[in-house]
């Protein structure tokens, strides 16, 4: 029996621990003073230089569904302490945090809903847990996100925002990229589209997995995108990093995203996309 | 570390040192203390076994690093004769960091992939530490498509401090470079053995460590990120590195505990590099018994269970929730 809940929430029914409060704030690329509701009706989006806030999961669901409509599912998946992992605190303390402060139980929700009358298998990370950081939990329900996909035969959605693989649980976190990339070979195979969405940051593990495999791969603008860790770079090879170097555009100029979408026409890109990406139609 | 060997093999190398002093002196002055001698190796004996007994999860890293550690360049010449070095992923270069090739083990062709760090300054420089660009991964991914048509079984050396962290290879998608291998090495319609070597850091590691049967040698390490790497993030100081190392679980026998790996391959007393000719020889037959099991499958069962063996990874509950 599978555990399922519908969800409807509107975006500002959320604590907006990511986002500025108050009636004004700034843009934190161009500096430009922008009223709140505004911003709010430009979805979160910068009008003078189309800076694009970072914004919450629940906040991508009303963007993309008909409705805001997800049905949701494995939100009761919760990860353990394998390793007994303790820095300057316990994991466990560090996921009851989280817990407490998004009110959700890991980095990914996943489930199904329409996108214009067309069903998709959706997955939308979150970085306000633990930096969406990719452990066993993200890891399973990608692989079930995937796993409904085929099963119903619907397109797969994901929208990433991680800075990669989970280090509190070791060498399980670096398995769970191996875990969906095989397991989309076979959702390759069959002929399903995949459209991956790549918000800001998308980088290491997350990026070197999953979030690289779609048919298609759409990046928000400005967002950082790569592999290593611009510092970690910069360190090695002791040398000034160019202007924009692992930006969106950065990554549409050497041939690894498809298309940057500003979000006010990302679900009508989406959508457009699934069109051609249908066989049957 | 102190040149070519470790702070905690010093004791070890010491006594053997005045063992083998013994011997020449006793050859030399025709003098008869065999039975001195034999005393003093049965504490040799003791002491190593003390040692190596308990490692520390920074001890065997450290081993996994040793200077003279061997590497998959001597594993080619100690067990593969014919062998063939292939170059290039026929599209930018030919990535160093990487050998590949044909070869034979005990008269069976195999697809020989490894990564190579080096051992002198000169060596390191030109395989660039054994971290890879791209190209390398794109260059391993087409000798194993290569093996696939020809349904030869393939081997995985890996031995790595991570992928190359650089504009070029960030220009050059590392990490769809690696991304693609993980999902096309699940495609591979022949037996895939991987073996961790030496180092086994990251996506660097993985993104050619998708297999069939995954083996580690015993002072090999593996994990999400490099000690140092973990210990600069989460401690923001990289001197921290062997708490991290603890933290981490990344010794063999972690991976097995937590059911990643399928076996640990014995390594001489005090190390791999103690006895590169015996590792070597170890390291054989565990191939060979592992690309026996796996030689009965078809390559449909070959791939589904290669999917199913990573599906089954990782660790969560399922909690009632309260509405
Ligand atoms: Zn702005």
């Amino acid at each position: 029996m599978e555990w399922f809940k519908k969800i409807k929430e509107g975006v500002s029914a959320q604590p907006k621990k990511e986002i500025p409060e108050g009636l004004w704030t700034k843009c934190e690329d161009c500096g430009e003073i922008i009223y709140v509701k505004e911003l709010e009706r430009n979805f979160w989006v910068c009008g003078k230089c189309k800076y694009h806030f970072r914004i919450k999961s629940t906040d991508y669901i009303n963007l993309l569904l008909d409705e805001g409509v997800l049905e949701e599912f494995d939100r009761t998946l919760i990860s353990g302490d394998p390793l007994k992992f303790k820095d300057s605190k316990r994991y466990p303390d560090r996921i009851k945090e989280s817990r407490k402060k998004t009110q959700r139980n890991d980095a990914l929700i996943a489930g199904i809903g329409k996108i214009e009358g067309r069903k998709v298998s959706l997955g939308v990370m979150d970085f306000a847990f633990i930096g969406g950081s990719m452990g066993s939990v993200v890891g399973e329900k990608v692989a079930r996100a995937i796993e409904r996909s085929v099963e119903k035969k619907m397109p797969l959605v994901i929208v990433s925002c991680s800075g990669g693989a989970r280090m509190q649980e070791g060498i399980l976190s670096l398995m769970q990229m191996a875990k969906t990339s095989s397991l989309l070979a076979r959702q390759h195979k069959m002929g399903l589209p995949f459209i991956s969405i790549l918000t800001n940051p998308t980088t290491a593990g997350v990026m070197a997995s999953y979030a690289s495999l779609g048919d298609v791969i759409i990046a928000e603008p400005k967002a950082l995108l790569g592999f290593a860790g611009p510092r970690v770079i910069q360190q090695t090879i002791g040398q000034e990093l160019p202007k924009d170097f692992q930006s969106s555009e950065f990554f549409l100029e050497h041939g690894f995203v498809d298309l940057i979408v500003e979000r006010s026409q990302l679900k009508k890109t989406v959508s457009l996309l699934l069109e051609y990406l249908s066989c049957c139609q | 570390m102190n040149g070519q060997f470790l702070d905690f093999e010093k004791p070890i190398l010491e006594l053997e040192k005045k063992i083998k002093d013994m011997k020449d002196f006793a050859a030399g002055e025709k003098m008869e203390i065999s039975s001195e001698i034999r005393a003093w190796e049965k504490k040799l004996e003791k002491l190593q076994k003390d040692v190596y007994s308990k490692l520390t999860a920074w001890q065997k890293v450290q081993l996994a690093r040793h200077p003279l550690r061997p590497q998959t360049s001597d594993y080619i010449s100690l067990l593969f004769s014919d062998f063939i070095e292939l170059h290039g992923d026929r599209n930018f270069g030919d990535d160093k960091a990487l050998i590949g090739g044909w070869g034979k083990l005990e008269g069976k062709h195999f697809m020989l992939i490894g990564q190579q760090k080096g051992k002198d300054t000169k060596q390191k420089l030109f395989h660039n530490f054994g971290m890879m660009h791209p190209e390398g991964y794109r260059k391993a991914l087409r000798l194993m498509q290569q093996a696939s048509r020809f349904r030869k079984p393939i081997l995985i050396l890996i031995d790595t401090p991570g992928a190359f962290p650089g504009i070029g290879a960030e220009e050059r998608g590392q990490a769809q470079a690696i991304a693609y291998n993980l999902r096309e090495m699940s495609n591979l319609k022949v037996p895939l053995i991987i073996v961790v070597i030496g180092e086994g850091a990251s996506g660097g590691a993985l993104g050619i460590g998708v297999g069939d049967k995954i083996l580690m040698l015993e002072n090999s390490w593996y994990s999400v990120i490099s000690p140092e790497g973990c210990a600069a993030i989460l401690w923001r100081d990289s001197s921290k590195a062997p708490l991290a190392a603890e933290a981490l679980k990344l010794t063999a026998q972690d991976l097995l505990e937590l059911k990643v790996i399928d076996k640990i391959i014995k390594e001489p007393l005090g190390g791999a590099h103690r006895n590169p000719g015996e590792q070597a020889l170890i390291l054989k037959k565990e191939i060979l018994k592992v690309l026996e099991e796996l030689q009965g499958l078809t390559p449909q069962e070959l791939i589904e269970r290669r999917i199913q063996k990573f599906r089954g990874m990782g660790i969560h509950y399922q909690i009632e929730e309260k509405e």
